[in-house]
C-alpha cells in the first residue's frame, strides 16, 4: 500500500449494557484505503463496536480519532463527524417516504447546504456508480433488498467520507442479493475507499479485506491478513471458526 | 307567506351570513391548530423532560375539560385577571387549543409508528436530532396522521358551533334565531344540519384527495382504496 496515513484510530474502547460488557477494551489502527473485516461468533460485539465509532452507541470508555480530530467528546461537532464516517446498516434503513435519489440527495441538501440542481446531479451519479441509476425515482418499498443496499451505499457515498462502516451489510438478502452487494463493495475497496465491514461472508473476507479482525467475547481475539489467519498455525481460533462454514458450503 | 318565500327570501339569507362565520372560524383554526398540534407532539416525544410533561399536561388539561367550559373560561373568566378578547377571538383561541391537542395525539401516534431505524440513518448521516425530526420523522408521521388529522378537522366543523355560546353568531346561532323568531324549528334545523353534512362530506373527500396525492407505495394503501370504493 502506497499511501499509510492512519486515518482511523480506535484506543481502548469499553461498553456494557447493562451486567453485560460488550466490548472489553477494543483498539485498532486503520490506514487510509484499508479494507479491514471484522469477523467471528454473533453476540460478540462487532455491531456496537461500529456504533461505536460514529457514537450512534455512546462509548462507556476509550477515544475514536479520525485524523486528527477526536470523534468521542466532540460535542456538537459529532454531526460533522458523521458526515466524514458512512454507514451502512443490516436493514437499509432507507427513508421510507423518499424515492432512491431523493435518499441519497436529502443529506447533501440538508446537512452540506449543497444546492438542489447540484445535489440531485451527484445523487445520481452516486447511484450511477452502484448501477442504481434507472431506479432512481423509485421507493424503497419497490426495490429488492439488494437494491435498497445499493442504494443506502449510495447515500453513504454521497457524503464524501473518509471512511465507510458496513454492519452486516449482506445478512438480510439471499445468496443472489449479497452477491450484487459484494460485489459492489469489491468496487469500492479497489477504487481505495476506507472500509470498515462486518460479516459473515468469508469469502469476501479473504478476497478483499486487507486484514481481518477475529472477534470474540468483546475482543480482538485475531487478526492478521486473510492469508496468515488462513495459514498461520498461531490463529487456531480464526481457522476453527472459518473452518464451520467451509464444512457446510463443502458437500 | 309561503314555504318557498320563507326558505329564499328569510331563512337562506341569514344562514349564509352564518355559514360565513363558521367558515372564517374553521378556516382560521385548521393551520394554527395543526401547526400547533405538530409542536406540541414533537415536544412531547423529542422534547427535554420538562417540555414534554408541559405538553403532556396541557394536553391531558383540554382533553380532561369540556370545550364549552373553557370557551366559557376565555370569554367570560379572563376579563377578571385583565385579558378582555372578543366573542370570534374567544371562541378562536378556544378551537385552536382543542384542536391543537387532539391533533397532537394523532401525530404523537404516527411518530411512534416510524421506525427507530429512520433516526439512526439520519443522524449517521450527520443530521442533527431536530433535522431528522423535521426531514424524516415528520413528513412520514404527517403521512400517516392524515385520517386521523381529517377526522379532527370534521370534529372542528361541529363544534364550531359551540362560538354561538358566546354569542357568535355561526351557522347553528343564524339558524337559531330564525327558528325562535317564526317557530319553524324543524325546518330550519333540518337545512342547517343538511349544510353541516355538505361541509364535512367535501372535507372527507378532500382527505380521501390529499391521502391519496401524498401516498407513498409501501407506506400507505388506504388513500387509493377507499378512492376505489367510491
Amino acid at each position: 500500500m502506497e499511501n499509510t496515513e492512519t486515518i482511523l484510530r480506535v484506543e481502548n474502547i469499553h461498553k456494557s449494557f447493562g451486567d453485560l460488557e460488550v466490548l472489553k477494551g477494543v483498539s485498532f489502527d486503520v490506514k487510509k484505503g484499508e479494507t479491514i473485516c471484522f469477523i467471528g461468533p454473533s453476540g460478540t460485539g462487532k455491531s456496537t463496536l461500529l456504533r461505536c465509532i460514529n457514537l450512534l452507541t455512546q462509548p462507556d470508555q476509550g477515544s475514536v480519532w479520525l485524523g486528527d480530530g477526536e470523534v468521542t467528546n466532540s460535542g456538537k461537532n459529532i454531526d460533522y463527524f458523521r458526515q466524514r464516517i458512512g454507514m451502512v446498516f443490516q436493514n437499509f434503513f432507507l427513508f421510507d417516504h423518499l424515492t432512491a435519489v431523493r435518499n441519497v440527495e436529502i443529506a447533501l441538501i440538508k446537512v452540506k447546504g449543497m444546492k438542489p440542481k447540484e445535489a440531485r446531479e451527484k445523487a445520481l451519479h452516486e447511484l450511477r456508480q452502484v448501477g442504481m441509476e434507472e431506479w432512481a425515482e423509485h421507493y424503497p418499498a419497490e426495490l429488492s433488498g439488494g437494491q435498497a443496499q445499493r442504494v443506502s451505499i449510495a447515500r453513504a457515498l454521497a457524503m464524501d467520507p473518509d471512511v465507510i462502516l458496513f454492519d452486516e451489510p449482506t445478512s438480510a438478502l439471499d445468496p443472489e442479493l449479497t452477491r450484487e452487494v459484494l460485489e459492489v463493495m469489491k468496487k469500492l475497496a479497489q477504487a481505495g475507499m476506507t472500509m470498515l465491514v462486518v460479516t459473515h461472508e468469508m469469502g469476501f473476507a479473504c478476497s478483499v479485506a486487507n486484514r481481518i479482525m477475529f472477534m470474540e467475547h468483546g475482543e480482538i481475539k485475531e487478526q492478521g491478513s486473510p492469508d496468515e489467519l488462513m495459514n498461520d498455525t498461531k490463529f487456531e481460533r480464526c481457522k476453527n471458526f472459518i473452518g464451520q462454514f467451509s464444512d457446510i458450503s463443502g458437500d | 307567506m309561503d314555504q318557498t318565500e320563507f326558505l329564499f327570501q328569510i331563512l337562506l339569507p341569514v344562514l349564509m351570513e352564518g355559514l360565513v362565520i363558521t367558515l372564517k372560524l374553521i378556516v382560521l383554526t385548521a393551520p394554527f391548530g395543526l401547526v400547533l398540534g405538530i409542536l406540541v407532539a414533537v415536544g412531547r416525544v423529542y422534547g427535554s423532560k420538562p417540555v414534554s410533561l408541559l405538553c403532556k399536561g396541557a394536553v391531558a388539561f383540554i382533553k380532561g375539560t369540556p370545550l364549552l367550559l373553557m370557551l366559557f373560561i376565555l370569554y367570560f373568566g379572563l376579563p377578571s385577571v385583565g385579558i378582555t378578547l372578543s366573542a370570534f377571538v374567544a371562541s378562536l383561541v378556544g378551537f385552536i387549543m382543542c384542536n391543537g391537542a387532539y391533533n397532537s395525539e394523532y401525530i404523537r401516534g404516527a411518530i411512534s409508528s416510524v421506525k427507530e431505524g429512520q433516526i439512526i440513518a439520519a443522524q449517521a448521516l450527520g443530521m442533527t436530532r431536530m433535522q431528522a425530526v423535521r426531514h424524516i420523522i415528520l413528513p412520514q408521521a404527517l403521512i400517516r396522521a392524515i385520517p386521523g388529522l381529517s377526522n379532527e378537522f370534521i370534529y372542528l366543523i361541529k363544534y364550531s358551533s359551540l362560538a354561538y355560546m358566546l354569542t357568535v353568531i355561526e351557522l347553528t346561532g343564524a339558524g337559531k334565531m330564525v327558528a325562535t323568531k317564526y317557530f319553524e324549528y324543524t325546518e330550519v334545523f333540518v337545512i342547517v344540519g343538511a349544510i353541516y353534512l355538505l361541509l364535512v362530506t367535501i372535507t372527507t373527500i378532500a382527505a380521501m384527495l390529499i391521502e391519496r396525492k401524498v401516498a407513498v407505495p409501501g407506506m400507505t394503501q388506504s388513500g387509493r382504496n377507499m378512492l376505489d370504493i367510491l
